[in-house]
């Protein structure tokens, strides 16, 4: 059996269609190791990519004002036990572009593999991105993810990150963005980890809110059970008049796990704003003795409590918020 | 023989106690209204009945449908078929309406549930049980929610606290119809409106039950500080 054909097995037990690789339609890049497996373009989107010895190399440009109907799907893995995938990967849209990307990560039987990613993102003025990234890993933990990335959001443009990693073992996780956000930019950041066994988290997150009027959000959503360890550090800088941040952390910590949470905030501009809440603890009690009174088992309280957690947004968390944090990122509110 | 039957009960905290010789019987179908000031232990008996954790009577029976329950753990209360309705009940991250209205042995339709509560099942269906909800939606899903469970007691702590109050008429015609349905209802309440519904009453002061009857005269006794143990002193000290 071919690689390609072990990672469309890999999208099939995900309950994911591969037909959509083969959509003519749908632009795809698919590599697995360092091995570039297939790509394809679509009208306004060019995708070139190349195998470099030392990894992937990806350059992806979404030309001015194209509007991509399909998503385009990454799809990478390490499959075998044992194995390195570095991407490289430098993504722009031009002015008003808007694209879907859904990222989807294998690495199934990972005992000692590795996973680098070092993007940079460019959103021009009003083009918009919604970027979703799922990692499905196997039962060992031996693996090492790193995520880099450098995303510059331009004016009146809209981002938006989802990152989950809840299927398997996270093993090392070590994610690192910083993201610029221009005059009337928005941007959202979204991650949720189910951390067991002895995986370990770090989750660096900085948004730097640069122009007049930006908007970000910086979520993070962690589970932690057995001997599993989690540092956040979400920083949320307001450098121009009308910038609202927000940094919305939740941990539940289960076991002998250890979780801790840094909200770091800077403001430089005196009609700038930003806020924070973070929370680390066990179940909520009261929330478990509600479930209980419908009949679960304690067990199956925490399952769907922590489930809940992990489970991600349909719509931009922006309007999720409670309502005073909804209020400070709400459009056109300086 | 009684739905529940509450004999005896004593629970104490550290120098106090909360509750102090508590007889009370619920027949199936009945609703029976506690009622009594902030303090008086009427959530306390809820949470005892309820099985809450570090709730366990010092002395004293409750009895289900016959059976003792005092030592069982509240999710095996709850599968005999007691609920709780929370006074201020929980909210839940990435956990849909939908889904709430489907937990444990639920088999009614969840749309339907949120109809006799008043939220439009097309608003409120796909909506998430969590802090984007106001006091009273939450509340009136909580409700919604024990009205799928279909329990055979329920227990209602403050139903209409943080109901608007022209709603209030739509939450009384809710907890008449558990009874429609066939439920007991213990209802905690201060509405002397909403007592009206029960089909008996008790007024609790101190720890103990002072005053048991037709709601019409329990809530006179209580609105008119009648209480016979503390004289209305305790009874309306807020």
């Amino acid at each position: 059996m071919s690689e390609l054909d072990r990672l469309m097995r890999a999208l099939d037990e995900r309950g994911l269609d591969r037909a959509v690789m083969a959509d003519t339609g749908t632009a795809h890049l698919m590599a697995s190791g360092q091995n570039l497996l297939s790509r394809r373009e679509v009208p306004g989107l060019e995708l070139d990519a190349r195998e470099t010895g030392e990894g992937i190399v990806a350059r992806i440009r979404v030309a001015r004002d194209a509007h991509i109907g399909q998503p385009l799907h990454l799809c990478f893995g390490v499959l075998p036990a044992e194995g390195r995938q570095h991407i490289d990967l430098d993504l722009v849209l031009e002015e008003g572009a808007t694209l879907d990307i859904v990222a989807h990560c294998f690495f199934p039987n990972a005992e000692r593999v590795e996973h680098l990613m070092d993007a940079s993102v460019e959103l021009g003025p009003r083009s918009r991105l919604d970027y979703t990234e799922a990692h499905f890993h196997g039962p060992h933990g031996g693996i090492s993810v790193v995520p880099r990335a450098t995303v510059k959001v331009g004016r009146q443009a809209f981002y938006r990150s989802d990152f989950s990693l809840t299927t398997g073992r996270v093993g090392r996780l070590d994610i690192d963005y910083e993201i610029d956000v221009m005059e009337d930019a928005v941007t959202e950041l979204t991650a949720r980890v189910f951390g067991r066994g002895s995986d370990t988290l770090r989750i660096r997150e900085r948004l730097v809110l640069a122009g007049r009027g930006a908007r970000g959000l910086i979520k993070t959503r962690v589970a932690l059970a057995d001997e599993a360890t989690a540092e956040i550090i979400g920083i949320g800088e307001g450098n121009a008049e009308g910038a609202r941040g927000h940094i919305d952390c939740m941990e539940i910590v289960r076991d002998r796990a250890v979780a801790s949470a840094q909200p770091v905030v800077k403001v430089t501009h005196p009609l700038a704003k930003i806020t924070h809440e973070a929370a680390i603890g066990s179940v909520a009690h009261h929330q478990l003795e509600t479930l209980m009174a419908h009949g679960l088992s304690p067990e199956q309280a925490v399952d769907l409590i922590v489930g809940g957690l992990l489970r991600r947004d349909e719509a931009p968390s922006v309007v999720k918020l409670r309502p005073a944090a909804a209020a400070v990122m709400a459009p056109g509110r300086r | 023989m009684a739905l529940l039957e509450i004999t005896g009960l004593v629970f104490r905290v550290p120098a106090r106690r909360l509750l102090d010789g508590i007889d009370l019987s619920l027949e199936g179908g009945e609703i029976h209204a506690l009622v009594g000031t902030n303090g008086t232990g009427k959530s306390t008996l809820a949470y005892l009945v309820m099985g809450c954790e570090g709730y366990r009577p010092d002395r004293g029976e409750i009895r289900f449908d016959g059976s003792r329950i005092d030592g069982l753990p509240l999710f095996e209360r709850a599968r005999l078929g007691i609920s709780l309705a929370w006074q201020e009940p929980a909210r839940f991250e990435g956990l849909s309406v939908r889904d709430y209205l489907s937990l444990g042995r639920n088999r009614a339709d969840a749309a339907d549930c949120l109809h006799r509560v008043g939220l439009s099942p097309a608003d409120y269906l796909e909506r998430k049980v969590d802090k984007t909800l106001s006091g009273g939606e939450r509340k009136r899903i909580e409700l919604a929610s024990v009205l799928a469970l279909a329990p055979r007691l329920v227990i209602l702590d403050e139903p209409t606290a943080g109901i608007d109050l022209l709603s209030i008429r739509e939450i009384i015609n809710v907890i008449g119809s558990f009874k429609r349905q066939g439920s007991a209802v213990l209802l905690i309440t201060h509405r002397e409106e909403v007592t009206r519904i029960a089909d008996r009453a008790s007024q609790l002061c101190g720890g103990r039950i002072v005053c048991s009857g037709d709601p019409g005269s329990v809530a006179a006794n209580y609105m008119g500080r009648a209480c016979r143990r503390c004289d209305g002193m305790e009874c309306h000290d807020e």
